[in-house]
C-alpha cells in the first residue's frame, strides 16, 4: 500500500468516528466500563509507544536514554510541551556529538 | 475567535515539530503536510510518522489511528447534545471534522447552553490553520538541517510523547496503571523470543490491555468523562 493511500485511510478512520455521533446518534449513552476503557487509550497507547520505542529510537540507546531522562524530568518539573520537546532533542544531539 | 487564540499560540509549535520530525523519520514533506490537512490529529500524526519511519506496514498504522483516535468518539457524542436543534446534518459533519482533544475541552467548557456551528467552526477553523501553516514551516525547517540533527529530531517525537503522558500520570492514577500495564506487555512483546510480531501490533496488543488493566482496576471510582 502506498503512502498516500495509508494516509488517505488514516483519515477516513479518524474522521468517521469524529462525525458519526454528532450527525446520527444524538444522545447515545455507553456502558460505563466501555467509557473508562475508551478514556484510558490515550494513556496506554502513549505508555506503548515510549517503551520500548523511545530507547531504540537513535543509536545507540545510551543517547535515547539520556534524552528520556531529561525530557520526563521537565515534563515532572511541570514544563511545557515545547521546553519538554527541545530539551529532550538538545540533550541527545549532544550525546550523540560526544559518544 | 479569540476563545481559539491559545489552542492556535500551542498547536503552531507543536505542528513545526511534527513537520520536522516527520521529515527526519523519511516521510516526503507533501505528504506530512498532507497529513495535518486531512488527519488533523496530533498524537495519531506523530504516531504514523514514527511508524513509517520504522517500515512498519500499512494495516498496522491504519488500525492504530483508528484505536488512537475512538476517543474523539466520546467526545463528539458529548458535542453534539448541545448542538442547537435547528443544525442541519451538513453542519454537524463540517463541525466533527475539528473535534480533537483541545478544541472538544474548549467548547465543552465554554459558559454557553447550546454550541452554534458558527461557534464551532471559528474554534476548529482557527486551530486548524495553526496546525496546518505550523507542519508546513517544520517541512521546510527539515530539509536544511544536518544529519545528526535529523538523528536527533527523530527522539523529538518520543520526547513528546513524554511531554504528553507525564503530566498525566501525576493527574490520575488509571493514567498510572494504563500506561505502566501497556510498557510491561510491549516490553514483554518485543523481548520475548517465541514469535516474530511487527512493532504496530505490538503497539495496539499493548495499548488495549493497558488501557482494558485500568478500566478493570479502577472500576466506579470516576465516572465522569
Amino acid at each position: 500500500m502506498s503512502k498516500l493511500n495509508i494516509i488517505i485511510l488514516m483519515a477516513l478512520v479518524t474522521y468517521i468516528p469524529r462525525m458519526l455521533p454528532m450527525v446520527f446518534l444524538k444522545n447515545m449513552r455507553l456502558a460505563p466500563w466501555l467509557n473508562r476503557f475508551l478514556r484510558f487509550i490515550p494513556y496506554a497507547s502513549l505508555g506503548a509507544l515510549i517503551f520500548p520505542g523511545a530507547l531504540f529510537s537513535v543509536t545507540p540507546p545510551l543517547a535515547a536514554a539520556g534524552g528520556i531522562i531529561t525530557s520526563a524530568v521537565l515534563a515532572f518539573m511541570g514544563r511545557s510541551l515545547i521546553a519538554v520537546f527541545a530539551s529532550g532533542v538538545m540533550a541527545v544531539y549532544i550525546l550523540l556529538l560526544i559518544i | 475567535m479569540k476563545y481559539a487564540l491559545p489552542i492556535a499560540a500551542g498547536y503552531f509549535p507543536v505542528a513545526v515539530s511534527f513537520g520536522l520530525t516527520a521529515v527526519s523519520a523519511g516521510l516526503d514533506g507533501w505528504l506530512a503536510v498532507l497529513m495535518s490537512l486531512i488527519v488533523f490529529a496530533g498524537a495519531s500524526q506523530f504516531v504514523g510518522a514514527g511508524m513509517f519511519g520504522m517500515g512498519v506496514g500499512g494495516w498496522e498504522i491504519v488500525l492504530t489511528t483508528f484505536v488512537l483516535n475512538f476517543r474523539h468518539f466520546l467526545m463528539s457524542s458529548s458535542l453534539s447534545r448541545r448542538l442547537p436543534e435547528a443544525t442541519t446534518k451538513s453542519q454537524s459533519a463540517l463541525a466533527a471534522f475539528g473535534v480533537t482533544d483541545e478544541t472538544f475541552a474548549v467548547a465543552s467548557m465554554s459558559g454557553e447552553e447550546k454550541l452554534t456551528p458558527s461557534y464551532l467552526y471559528g474554534l476548529n477553523f482557527t486551530a486548524y490553520s495553526a496546525w496546518a501553516s505550523g507542519t508546513f514551516v517544520g517541512v521546510m525547517a527539515g530539509s536544511i538541517l544536518s544529519d545528526t540533527l535529523k538523528q536527533s529530531l527523530t527522539f523529538g517525537l518520543y520526547a513528546l510523547f513524554i511531554g504528553l503522558l507525564v503530566p498525566e500520570l501525576k493527574r490520575t492514577r488509571p493514567a498510572v496503571t494504563a500506561a505502566l500495564c501497556s510498557m510491561a506487555v510491549s516490553g514483554a512483546l518485543y523481548f520475548q523470543p517465541f514469535f516474530e510480531l511487527g512493532s504496530g501490533w505490538m503497539i495496539v496488543g499493548a495499548t488495549i490491555a493497558g488501557a482494558f488493566a485500568a478500566a478493570v482496576l479502577h472500576g466506579e471510582e470516576n465516572e465522569q468523562a
